[in-house]
């Protein structure tokens, strides 16, 4: 990991538009790194000695480095989709210094041993790994792992991600674990039990394209279990990964209201796409969670105005052509996303939606830093680790799929014009990514 | 705002591919029923000569499959059978390989009959060959409802205005969804019968014109043209369904056809099952075109086969 090299030497971000949520910051500022930690945060022009490096950030926005909850970097076992190296990569990129990773690898990570491979510097990683380990052995759904063991090595929460935690006694025994640990436990909300051959939302369009439905009460139904739980368990942390409707955000809400710690995060082709958008059969809109209804995006837009989502997260999930290009039906869930999170939360969220510049990067720094508890980061207070995300919220370009640095190429925003983004994204204190 | 591109590099389908009722245009709808009317199997001549049709079957089929191949070999065309039993399928080859490879074997235009919905149109995003859809999951059968269609107008004048009751397994039926686009473009008025679990009310969302009743009694009287569909028990996952209560609510009897238009016609796209969704007598009875509906398939075929290879 970054942290682990060498210390880089200081660098001064000048003339910004500093965005830290957490700090309630929002104006012109310059900012000193040093040793891998904010050193100080001033008025322009008022940090006085220099730096080995300056940035020059006039017209930029400077914000906490962009924390990802949710990504597939399919190492162990399916480097032929993504590696750490590449996933980073393309995280950088997209402005990411922290990623999360999901254990549902080829062996899955469900031992200490799993978890310390992946913190390796072997794996060449580009920005902060977290790993999140296995909640089942194997992610079966029937045995705990040994929650201590995976936080003591550095599992920062624990999912079965991809397979739900169905059974009530399984969970119920997961949250109490987790609450003596203080471990989150992120949920994959489906009921496998009504999804059964399903591959889209359910719906007019499914009924016209032939396909099986997942209905939304599969999500909702969990949620509501869950959160449920999380109020009858003291201390308990429930996550809902990836939420996709309106039903189950009523779950969340009464969690939250009756101060139950229950948190969400939604990924962005949530907040953009239709499940109509499927057209015929593009399996590059082929996710799970599917895209939903105008009804749940209508929900969602409106929770992460006002405050009920925690974080944006990509779910980034990269597949081979090989697993994409295929019948629908038989096609791989997932799609690449950690490129065109940032541009699409400002081009749709922003520009369209009218959400402040301010609560985005909130959802993409202190937000997800709450979720998780990750001491240091999500702001840029001083002494803090020094992650930084510096963006163009005004520029204008064209993603192309083909340039992407993942591995994967299975995106459904190929061609898109976005406005937004990233600049540089600066890693402990060393600039790992430099926007053309 | 933003400009969608496109999300994958792909090609439209080819000239004379049919892959759906849906997006294919009333005016070639009605150039294929035309060009239909002026096909005949023992007289044909041989427009297609030399040319090759595959006939790539995933799932099991008895008229669409036979009704292809005498369509095209009444026109003088070759006709190769691949089927996923027996071929390198069986090995696992992907359906894109298994095109590339029909194409390189020298195929004209391929005709694919697939358990999975979509299957066509991916075909047909990657080869420069006709691809027509001989049915793909649940999606849709677009040339049962052009042959449908051409039995319909057959017995009635016009499909404006016509009555059609659709009683049985709506949600697994690929015919339906064909017969509902098609119809319903065309002015007649459709209702859909069955129980939720096979009628589920999304259905109704599917064209304009449509409506739904759980009561078989009302979905009959004064309709025009009734048409019944199997209950498709190997596609249920799930679904439950009792066959004695759906017999008992909505099997097709003499009594109950007693309700519809004394001049309304039965049909049935096949494969029947006597005993479950229509008695015996009522396949049997005058009112039944359910054979001419096979019989018309071969014609409305050679149709659709010679519009592909451009001789339409």
């Amino acid at each position: 990991m970054a942290e682990n090299k060498s210390k880089p030497g200081s660098l001064l971000i000048k003339g910004g538009q500093l965005v830290d949520p957490a700090a309630k910051i929002n104006a012109l500022m310059d900012i000193l790194l040093r040793d891998g930690r904010v050193a100080e945060v001033a008025l322009p022009g008022k940090i006085r000695g220099g730096a080995d490096e300056t940035f020059n950030a006039r017209g930029l926005i400077v914000a906490p480095g962009f924390i990802d909850l949710h990504v597939h970097l399919r190492e162990p076992g399916q480097s032929y989709k993504e590696t750490i190296a590449t996933g980073t990569a393309a995280a950088c990129a997209g402005g990411f210094t922290t990623v999360c990773t999901m254990p549902n690898t080829a062996p899955v990570v469900d031992s200490a041993e799993l978890v310390a491979w992946l913190r390796k510097p072997e794996r060449a990683a580009l920005v902060n790994v977290f790993p999140i380990a296995a909640a089942t052995r194997g992610s079966r759904g029937v045995e705990l792992t040994d929650f201590a063991a995976l936080q003591r090595a550095g599992a920062i929460a624990v999912t079965d991600d991809g397979k739900p935690i169905l059974e009530d006694d399984v969970m119920r025994a997961a949250l109490r674990l987790g609450a003596e640990l203080n471990l989150p436990v992120v949920q994959h909300a489906e009921d496998t039990r009504l999804t059964e051959g399903a591959s889209m939302n359910e719906g007019p369009t499914s009924f016209r394209l032939g396909l099986r439905g997942m209905p939304a009460a599969a999500e909702a139904n969990i949620v509501d279990r869950d959160v449920t739980l999380a109020q009858q368990i003291r201390e308990s942390r429930i996550h809902v990964a990836h939420l996709s409707t309106a039903e189950a955000l009523k779950a969340v809400r009464r969690g939250k209201r009756a101060k139950a710690r229950v948190t969400c995060e939604v990924t962005p082709h949530h907040f953009t796409l239709l499940d109509q958008d499927v057209g015929d059969y593009d399996t590059n809109f082929k996710m799970n969670p599917p895209l939903r209804s105008a009804t749940d995006r209508e929900a969602i837009l409106v929770a992460l105005a006002d405050g009920t989502i925690d974080a944006i997260a990509t779910d980034h999930a990269p597949h081979a052509t090989h697993e994409k290009q295929v019948e629908f039906e038989r096609a791989a869930f997932g799609i690449t996303g950690l490129e065109t999170a940032l541009a699409l939360a400002i081009t749709k969220l922003h520009r369209e939606h009218k959400i402040s510049l301010t609560r985005i990067v909130e959802l993409f720094t202190s937000g997800p830093a709450r979720v998780f508890d990750l001491p240091g980061r999500g702001s840029l207070a001083r002494g803090n680790v020094a992650d930084v995300t510096i963006f163009d919220p005004t520029k204008r370009w064209t993603f192309e799929a083909a340039k992407s640095r993942s591995l994967s190429r299975n995106t459904p925003f190929d061609g898109w014009q976005f406005t937004g983004k990233v600049v540089a994204t600066i890693v402990g204190g060393r600039i790992v990514y430099r926007g053309t | 705002m933003i400009h969608r591109l496109k999300s994958e590099r792909m090609m439209t389908p080819a000239r004379g591919s049919l892959l759906d009722i849906e997006h294919l245009e009333d005016k070639e709808i009605l150039r294929l029923l035309q060009l239909a009317r002026r096909m005949n199997p023992k007289k044909a001549r041989p427009l297609l000569r030399g040319k090759r049709i595959m006939l790539l079957f995933y799932e099991a089929s008895t008229r669409t499959r036979s009704s292809f191949e005498v369509a095209a070999q009444s026109l003088g065309a070759l006709t190769t059978l691949v089927q996923s039993s027996g071929s390198s399928i069986e090995k696992g080859e992907s359906l894109l390989d298994t095109a590339y490879t029909l194409r390189a074997v020298g195929a004209d235009a391929i005709v694919v009959r697939h358990p999975a919905a979509g299957a066509p149109h991916l075909m047909a995003r990657h080869i420069d060959l006709p691809v027509i859809n001989a049915g793909d999951g649940m999606h849709e059968h677009p040339t049962q409802a052009l042959l449908d269609a051409f039995t319909i107008l057959k017995h009635k004048k016009t499909l404006k205005g016509l009555r059609i009751a659709i009683i049985g397994d709506v949600y697994h039926s690929r015919v339906t969804r064909s017969n509902c686009h098609l119809l319903s473009r065309f002015g007649a008025k459709i209702t859909l019968c069955g129980p939720p679990e096979l009628v589920p009310d999304v259905a109704a969302t599917l064209a304009p014109g449509l409506s739904i009743t759980r009561h078989v009694e009302e979905a009959l009287r004064g309709t025009d043209v009734v048409m019944l569909l199997r209950v498709q028990q190997e596609r249920l996952a799930g679904r439950k369904i009792q066959l004695q209560d759906y017999v008992a609510r909505y099997q097709m009897t003499m009594a109950r056809l007693k309700l519809a238009k004394r001049d309304a016609i039965v049909m049935h796209p096949g494969p029947i099952i006597r005993g479950l969704e229509l008695t015996s007598e009522v396949v049997d009875c005058p009112q039944s075109v359910i054979v001419d509906e096979v019989r018309n398939g071969v014609c409305t075929r050679m149709a659709i086969l010679a519009r592909a290879m451009g001789k339409g």
